[in-house]
């Protein structure tokens, strides 16, 4: 991949085209891209750390704001995982409050898409338009939860708060408001030829690619791999509700695009039926302050693909350890492939048609050679075994001490 | 889309003139918070509960506590308010919060003896 001929640009981690810092390290021949490094680490937070300081209900309001557009995707996901170690039945009204809200989630976050990816492209126009309709699902979600963003919709061992019937009818009024806009967006989707021209053929993903690279959610999906944790591992209440799972075989970011339109229309169906059977009954049970020791592994259908979590308790208010592995995560080695022999100008498009959001996926240790492009990705106990060495060579040498406090001891 | 484009011109604009129209916060919104005190038992399970340990609770005579809030630190998820067993703690619509001087945003709750 290195030779003379070759240029490269580093893009990012501050950069006007990207909303959050990540280093991009792109190898150019002429127009041409080679390869592309990408590097994670820029928006660490160390939350999956912060989670073993706090207590179980604290860390709900953390762990939701992992993400600012899937934030209850990730708060249902922790719930549902710790509900399962501690063995707590949700009643069934709380499970269908939780679909709901998650639904009206995707929405705003498909909307949200579809206005960034018609700015990538220069069509503005989508992006406001988009933008203003996802507005009326923003005043539903305050509405119902409180909260425009991070809702804090969710406790352990139900939801927090309950939806009335006036609520249920103003939800259902924004959903025919939505239906009509939707159906234009796959109208002027799937017949405005420049926007086909633009969208085709760029960032190809073939079938084979997304199984060998494990993609997830609508990238998947628009190569035509039926991968849904809605329908492959119901949970909620999307186990008792019919809904499709949206396909596309165009493998490109063109089949993204119709995949993300269409699955708002699902999203409709699915928040209407669960309006229309919304069980009576109480909306959370009482959860134990101390989880009993276990662990369990989460998964949830966020808006851009599979979020796995993994809990481990220790029988004591505050979990040993959170794992979270956020989608993003799954897809960007997806975008290393798509944009291996492609052209520089289509990056734009082909990263946000991943729908990225990189403060979800940083995590790693990774160092990099000064001067050459080698970098390693080393363990815990091997950076630790590094830094006493080189402190040793710098002359602080704690091997005399040790022997003399052993010797101490052992009199 | 032409139709559409041509719509547009003679529309208002889509956002709203935030200054001069103020919005209005549906009920039940997770805004600032109000502390009643007369209800406070002193149980703290507001201040166990909190994420950002943006409250505080203080006992300053016998069944007398005052609250004292951390703006700046407060999230917003009003688990307070679900923790609290007495109800003394409740959400408002007020969300203009916005301060200049940091000071201003730690509200005190103060204990007053009219109050019960």
């Amino acid at each position: 991949m290195h030779n003379s001929e070759e240029f490269r640009i580093p893009i990012g981690p501050q950069h006007p085209a990207l909303k959050e810092p990540e280093g991009f390290s792109v190898a150019l021949k002429g127009e041409k891209i080679l390869g592309v490094d990408i590097r994670l680490g820029y928006n660490h937070r160390g939350i999956e750390k912060a989670a073993e300081e706090r207590s179980y209900i604290q860390d709900i309001y953390l762990i939701e704001r992992v993400c600012g557009i899937c934030s209850h995707s990730h708060s249902t996901c922790f719930v549902q995982t710790v509900e399962e170690i501690a063995g707590l039945t949700v009643p069934a009204r709380a499970l269908y409050i939780r679909t709901i809200i998650a639904e009206l989630e995707r929405v705003h976050s498909h909307l949200l898409w579809l206005g960034v990816a018609g700015h990538e492209i220069g069509f503005d126009t989508l992006l406001m338009y988009s933008w203003r309709d996802r507005e009326v699902v923003m005043d539903i979600l305050a509405l119902v939860t409180g909260n425009r963003v991070n809702y804090g919709m969710n406790t352990i061992g139900g939801v927090r708060r309950d939806i009335s019937l006036q609520q249920a009818q103003e939800i259902l009024k924004a959903m025919d408001i939505l239906e009509e806009r939707t159906k234009y967006y796959i109208e002027v989707a799937t017949n405005e030829t420049t926007i086909i021209k633009r969208l085709s053929g760029v960032g190809v993903l073939s079938r084979e690619d997304v199984l060998l690279l494990d993609a997830v959610g609508p990238t998947a999906r628009a190569s035509g791999v039926k991968r849904d944790v809605r329908v492959d591992d119901p949970y909620a209440a999307y186990g008792e509700l019919t809904f499709n799972v949206i396909t596309d075989d165009h493998c490109d970011v063109y089949g993204r695009t119709v995949v993300r339109v269409k699955e708002l229309l699902e999203s409709y169906k699915i928040i209407r039926q669960a309006l229309k059977n919304l069980p009576a009954g109480p909306i959370a049970i009482r959860a134990p302050r101390k989880i009993p020791a276990g662990e369990a592994l989460g998964r949830y259908e966020a808006p851009r693909g599979e979020d796995v979590h993994y809990v481990k308790s220790n029988g004591t208010e505050k979990p040993e350890r959170v794992k979270i592995r956020a989608p993003t995560l799954a897809n960007v080695q997806a975008v290393k492939h798509m944009l291996r022999d492609r052209f520089l100008a289509d990056m734009p498009i082909v990263v946000a048609a991943i729908d990225p959001c990189f403060s979800c996926t940083d995590r790693m240790v990774r160092l990099a050679e000064q001067g050459s492009d080698k970098s390693k990705i080393i363990s815990w106990p091997s950076l630790h075994a590094y830094s006493i060495e080189w402190h040793k060579k710098q002359g602080i040498d704690f091997s005399e001490l040790n022997k003399k406090l052993a010797a101490r001891l052992a009199r | 889309m032409l139709r559409e484009v041509l719509g547009s011109i003679f529309k208002k604009p889509a956002t709203n003139l935030y200054p001069a129209q103020k919005l209005e916060m549906p009920d039940k919104f997770r805004g600032k918070l109000k502390f009643y005190p007369e209800k406070c038992i002193g149980c703290k399970m507001c201040m166990r509960d909190c994420p950002t340990n943006a409250i505080t609770i203080n006992k300053i005579a016998e069944n007398k506590f005052e609250a004292v809030f951390d703006l700046s630190r407060c999230i917003y998820c009003a688990q307070c308010v679900d923790s609290c067993p007495k109800k003394a703690l409740e959400p408002t619509k007020d969300v203009e919060l916005a301060q200049l001087d940091k000071n201003k945003l730690r509200v005190v709750f103060s204990y007053k003896e009219k109050s019960r």
